[in-house]
């Protein structure tokens, strides 16, 4: 495989509350190739969001990214360790939707209700090339056509509440990718759809990701949506990852108890009528009170007593694929 | 957008017509009418009026007709702008609040201006450096704000203004252009005493608004659409200045309906204890000695001062709020 566009090395991203510290990354690596899509998956809480905020370095206050790096190919082939970079400094601000374009979850907020949407739009455009107002606008339309907007050139001058969901959804599309970005971070870009429209703004970036040949990192709690997009799945659980590797292997050969029961609950056409759909049992724990040793022993099916003890190490058991479990390590007795 | 408008214009009518009807009915309260009133202050001064003269006066103010009658033609001089005759001052009612109603707007519409130019960055500053030393400061400072009563913080102004500066301040005038006809030199001596009064009358305000600022912006900064601004590339504060803060400007602009009244009402006791010539004071002579038609005029004005100033906020909130333009929100 070429070298990767974006890589995250031991990423963590901690939280300092008067409570405590929360550990919302605690260790995740992974890499992003050209045309590939990554697939982020696992609970709500789990660090996928603040993921995605630290590879843009907008992590809020009192979250910090602790240690790691986060190495960007850039156009022009150097590569640079944004955790380096100054936070609102003009190499960071270029790099936010000159680089990396984000797709955030919430449609319906994620656009200012006070502008229209074309002044938005007009503003991402304009903050990462020389056009003039005229020339930006005239790309906004084109924009907004690419995603499939009936009617560009009046929609621009609409106010977000005027759109349905769907297409609030395709907008922020549009506006991540104004500025040609090669990274495309999609934060859960169809959970709050109906399902319909769900299918519909996935082709749209599968679309996109096609004719510009896009690396996506793409973050969901939804199965179903990584088996139709992903190349490749990183499974998080409380900030770790505890397994990745292709997507068939994710899903034909899951190693991790909490992959095996991420993929028992999702229902079936196939199930016998009336039967209970599978859970995980228990829940997310507390941010504040977390478990000791592998996080997730308190609700695992196959704990063993060294679980409750020691931090399971990553480690390779196929091509491309790893999982953290003292099922597959070897510990000294 | 017009449907709003009109109904909020129609609205505005509504109430006005509704205060007229309370200030008459204000006027009616008091036993007796004006002519009892005059008759006894005449007779106090030494002179009497006959049972006849009475009536004959009675009959030429029309107080001897209908409530009705007596209303609407109350109603149709006040349109006109005849707000009668003060009987204590022996002058008409509009000469008497005259100069004072126009130096009360003044001096309102200033601590308006002051209040917003002092609430907005402070305010601004307070939430984004949240729980920063800055932020802790203003905190302190807007609660003993809130705490100390504005008359109290005139009477210290007064005090210090005169041990340490030697100046007097208070009034609005030097005794020198006090009775003197209006003048650029007038003007001046006006824009130089104004500063003070406003400042004073502005703080109360300032307080309670830096603190609402601060909890609206609070809520608008932890909003996607932040998020997806700062994710544009665009710098921190470009973020701030134009997303959160439009935002939090909604209910900011709603305050200025309360503002208006509250800056000539709420400045009574300011006004007496600074001895400025505003409203204010008339007001609670006119209560005290009960001035009913010198009174119940100036309620009357505050009253319309409410609704014009609620129906400013009205036309604000649409012009910052798309969504109350496009009949959106209602």
């Amino acid at each position: 495989m070429a070298d990767p566009i974006l890589s995250v090395r031991n990423l963590h991203t901690h939280f300092f509350a008067d409570e405590g510290v929360v550990r919302a990354v605690d260790g995740t690596s992974f890499d992003l190739h050209s045309g590939r899509t990554l697939g982020i998956v696992g609970e709500s809480g789990c660090g996928k969001s603040v993921t995605a905020k630290s590879i843009l370095r907008i992590v809020e206050r009192p979250g910090r990214i602790v240690s790691g790096e986060i190495l960007l190919r850039r156009k022009n082939g150097s590569v640079v360790d944004l955790v380096t970079l100054p936070t609102d400094g003009v190499e960071m601000r270029g790099i936010r939707g000159g680089n990396i374009g984000l797709v955030f979850q919430e449609p319906m907020s994620s656009l200012s209700a006070f502008h229209t949407i074309g002044n938005q739009l007009i503003e991402a455009i304009r903050l990462h090339s020389r056009l003039t107002k005229p020339a930006a606008r005239a790309r906004a339309v084109e924009l907004l056509a690419m995603v499939g907007i009936p009617r560009p050139s009046q929609r621009i001058d609409s106010y977000s509440f005027e759109l349905s969901g769907g297409l609030r959804q395709r907008v922020m599309i549009a506006m991540a990718l104004a500025a040609e970005p090669r990274v495309l971070i999609a934060d859960e870009p169809t959970t709050a759809l109906d399902v319909t429209t769900q299918a519909q703004i996935l082709e749209l970036i599968r679309r996109l990701q096609q004719e510009r040949d896009l690396a996506v990192m793409l973050i969901t709690h939804d199965m179903g949506v990584i088996a139709e997009m992903a190349d490749d799945v990183v499974v998080m659980y409380l900030g770790k990852e505890v397994e990745k590797g292709p997507v068939d292997a994710i899903f034909h050969a899951p190693r991790h108890p909490y992959t095996k029961s991420l993929l028992r609950s999702i229902p079936s056409v196939l199930a016998e009528p009336r039967s209970r759909l599978a859970t995980i049992t228990g829940s997310i724990p507390h941010p504040f009170a977390r478990p000791g040793g592998c996080p997730f022993h308190p609700r695992c099916p196959d704990r063993m007593s060294v679980c409750e003890t020691s931090v399971p190490q990553e480690i390779v058991i196929g091509e491309n694929h790893a999982t953290a479990c003292h099922l597959y390590t070897r510990v000294p007795a | 957008m017009l449907p709003y408008l009109l109904r909020r214009l129609g609205l505005a009518v509504i109430t006005v017509w509704a205060i007229t009807v309370v200030t008459f009915i204000i006027l009616q309260l008091p036993p007796g009418d004006f002519v009892d009133a005059y008759v006894a202050q005449a007779s106090a001064m030494g002179t009497a009026i006959s049972a006849a003269e009475a009536d004959a006066l009675r009959h030429a103010y029309g107080l001897d007709q209908s409530l009705w009658v007596q209303y609407y033609k109350w109603l149709s001089h006040i349109v006109h702008g005849e707000f009668g005759q003060s009987f204590e001052y022996g002058r008409p009612v509009t000469e008497v609040i005259g100069d004072r109603l126009w130096l009360t707007i003044l001096l309102s519409i200033g601590a308006i201006i002051v209040t917003w130019g002092l609430a907005l960055p402070i305010g601004i500053y307070s939430a984004v450096r949240q729980y920063s030393i800055g932020d802790y400061i203003f905190t302190f400072i807007g609660f003993v704000g809130l705490a100390v009563p504005n008359f109290l913080l005139a009477l210290i102004v007064m005090y210090v203004g005169l041990r340490v500066f030697n100046v007097s301040v208070g009034g609005l005038f030097s005794s020198d252009f006090q009775l003197a006809p209006w003048s650029w030199a007038k003007v001046w001596d006006l824009a130089q005493h104004l500063p003070v009064p406003m400042l004073i009358l502005a703080l109360a305000g300032t307080a309670q608004l830096v603190r609402i600022m601060r909890a609206n912006l609070l809520d608008e900064l932890r909003r996607p659409y932040v998020v997806t601004a700062r994710a544009r590339g665009l710098a921190e504060r470009r973020v701030i200045l134009k997303y959160p803060v439009r935002a939090a400007l909604n209910p900011f602009a709603s305050t200025i309906g309360y503002l208006l009244p509250y800056t000539v009402s709420g400045s009574v006791i300011i006004s007496v204890v600074l001895s400025l010539p505003t409203v204010g004071p008339l007001l609670l002579h006119s209560l005290i000695s009960q001035v009913m038609l010198l009174g119940s005029t100036i309620i009357l004005m505050l009253g319309v001062l409410t609704v014009f100033g609620t129906l400013l906020s009205d036309l604000l909130l649409m012009w910052i709020d798309p969504r109350i333009r496009l009949g959106q929100l209602k």
